[in-house]
Formats: structure tokens, sequence, C-alpha cells
């Protein structure tokens, strides 16, 4: 009688099976993706700025995709080393504004000093997408190669090390901030400076 | 000698695979935390360009996208081969980029809009006349900051 009474256990044996079956499921259709990019700040206005065409960096890409620097048609593939050599001239004589820490060729006529220098890029209807992100991809890279010395110099580690640690770290509050202040430095060595709108200089 | 040859003449205990279903369980419930299905299906081509010196966009929160490309076959008998704009899942034209962009950042909350970033992403044969118009209405309703959304690799693969 009493025997009648218990309930019949429910067999587990098969749960595992089950939760594998629906993990396996989840593995394949999860997609932890994080997109990426280049980021950029478009201009805010019609802002014109006081620049010499010294410090102008023309980058200019027609519709069939030829690149045009500083009135002379390039290959892309050379577009970082002459952005560096722009960017890391230092023309400016000793004095205000001079750049101690260029290593450039310190030519009178190309950029006084990387807080002047600006790199300005252009583009008609035609120029295809593909191409104009790869130019996007050069300049920045000049920009990154050069805080990535400067970072080297000053701290012993590379800028994009620092910003990879800077974003990843679950540090102390405090270490962070140094963090922050590093990047801000170097950032301020060579800020960025790349335009995406016409500039006239005057 | 001997004593070793005892030892591993002994059973070893059996492992108790008691916990295992525990343990496949907290895996699955990560997995199922962390999925997000797709949810938007892609009315154009969309084949980012490359790059590789690339910024992460690992908040999702702040992010509004916008996704440019030649409509897929299926539509490109009906409204054209020419590079056209999806937003929300439907073909936009270029002036409703401004609105959606700040109805986008109404829906969010206050202390992200003055962060939030416009993911563009763009197919890479698309030619720049489209990107500049888009570029243009983003400037009218001062949306600034942007992410021309790329995958990673060589940028010089784009040239072909």
């Amino acid at each position: 009688m009493s025997k009648n009474r218990e309930l019949p256990e429910v067999n587990a044996g098969s749960m595992a099976d089950i939760a594998f079956l629906l993990l396996i499921f989840f593995l394949v259709t999860t997609t932890i993706e994080t997109d990426a990019g280049l980021n950029r700040m478009l201009p805010s206005g019609s802002d014109r700025a006081d620049v010499k065409e010294k410090n102008l960096f023309r980058v200019s890409l027609n519709s069939n995709d030829e690149l045009l620097v500083e009135d002379e048609l390039i290959e892309i593939q050379d577009l970082r080393e002459k952005a560096i050599a722009f960017l890391d001239n230092g023309g400016i004589a000793e004095g205000d504004g001079y750049c101690s820490y260029c290593k450039g060729e310190r030519d009178a006529k190309s950029s006084d000093n990387p807080q002047k220098a600006i790199l300005s890029l252009s583009n008609t209807r035609g120029t295809n997408y593909g191409v104009y992100v790869a130019v996007q991809n050069e300049l920045v890279g000049a920009y990154n190669e050069l805080r990535d010395r400067e970072a080297l110099r000053l701290y012993n580690i590379l800028y994009t090390d620092l910003l990879t640690a800077y974003n990843t770290s679950e540090l102390l509050n405090a270490d962070k901030r140094v963090l922050k202040e590093q990047i801000e430095t170097v950032r301020n060595l060579f800020p960025q400076k790349l335009s995406e709108a016409e500039i006239t200089a005057n | 000698m001997i004593n070793i040859n005892r030892k591993n003449k002994s059973k070893l205990p059996q492992i108790s695979t008691a916990s295992l279903p525990d343990i496949v369980f907290i895996l699955l419930f990560f997995f199922m935390t962390v999925t997000v299905m797709k949810n938007t299906n892609l009315l154009v081509e969309n084949t980012l360009p490359n790059a590789n010196e690339i910024e992460k966009l690992d908040k999702k929160d702040r992010i509004i996208e916008i996704i440019v490309g030649q409509p897929i076959k299926q539509y490109a008998g009906v409204i054209g081969a020419e590079p056209k704009i999806q937003l929300n899942g439907k073909f936009a034209q270029v002036d409703e980029v401004g609105s959606y962009v700040l109805a986008k950042l109404a829906e969010k909350p206050e202390h992200l809009r003055s962060v939030a970033i416009i993911s563009l992403k763009i197919d890479k044969q698309v030619s720049m006349g489209i990107v500049s118009d888009i570029k243009e209405e983003l400037r009218q309703v001062r949306a600034l900051k942007i992410n021309y959304t790329t995958f990673e690799g060589d940028a010089f693969n784009n040239l072909q």
C-alpha cells in the first residue's frame, strides 16, 4: 500500500544531454562581436581657422582614386611616410613654439610644429569609399606612429598599448588617472588635426 | 619496485559526474546572456572596408547605426542598383538621416546623448558622394562624432 503511494522519481539522467544540446545551440549562434572602426569628429561648422599654407598638408583623392599630396601624384603606400615627415618637421626657429621633440628635417617651408600642422583631406563625389578609408587609415597611422614614438620615449610603453591598458584595465581610480594623464600628454605632443573639410589658407 | 606495481594495480576511484549538469548549465546561462541574435536583416550589400588603425566600439548603448550599400539582388530590380541608405531595417532617403539620428538620440538616456557615436557601416564599393551627403546631414543636426566602421585587416586590400 505504502509503496503504491510513493511517486516515481523523475529520471534526471538525460538532463545533462538536454543542457548540452542547448549549450551547443547557443555556442553556435553566439557572436561576441564588437564593431571597430576609425573614429572621426566632423567639423562643427563654418569656423575658418587662421592657417598658413605651409602648415597645411593637402591630400586629395580624385574620382579615379588617384592620390594627390602637396601637388604631387603618389601611391597610397607612400602616404604615411610623407605625413610623418610633415607632422614631425618642426620647422619653426628656436623660440616661441619650438618643437624640441621633433626629429624631422626642420624645413622652414613645411609645418611649424605638430600643434599647428593640419592634414586636410578632400575628395570628389566619385571617389571610392574603400580607398577613402585606406587613406584615412594611413593618416591616422601616421599620428599613431609618432605618438608611439613619444610614448616610448617618455613612459617606455607604446601609445597603443597605453590605450588598451586604459580601456581594459580594472585598476584603481588613481592608477587610471595616471594612465589618462599619460595619454593626454602624448596626445598633446601630436594632436590629431585631420580635417575632412575644404580648408582655404589665407 | 613491487610497491609501485601494487599502486598501479589498485583501481582509481571513479570521478563523480554528478556536478556535470551544473557546470553545463552555468556555461549555458553564460552563453544565453551574452548572445545577441542578429535582428537587422540587411537590405543592402555591406562588405565593410578594411583598416588597421582602428578603435573598438565597446559600448553598444551609445551607438547609432547607418548602413549604406547597393540594394541586394532581391530589391535591385525594384529600386535600382544605386547605393541606398538603410535605417531601422528600411530604405531611406538622405534627407531622412537627420531626423532619424535625432529620434534615436531622443530615445537614449540623457547622459548618453552627448557621447553618442554614429557608426557608418558603408560598403566599400560605394562612392563618396552619398557619404558626403550623409556627413552634411549629420553636421546639420550636430551629431559630429562618427565612426567609419571597418573590418580589421590591411587597408591596402581596399585598393583592388
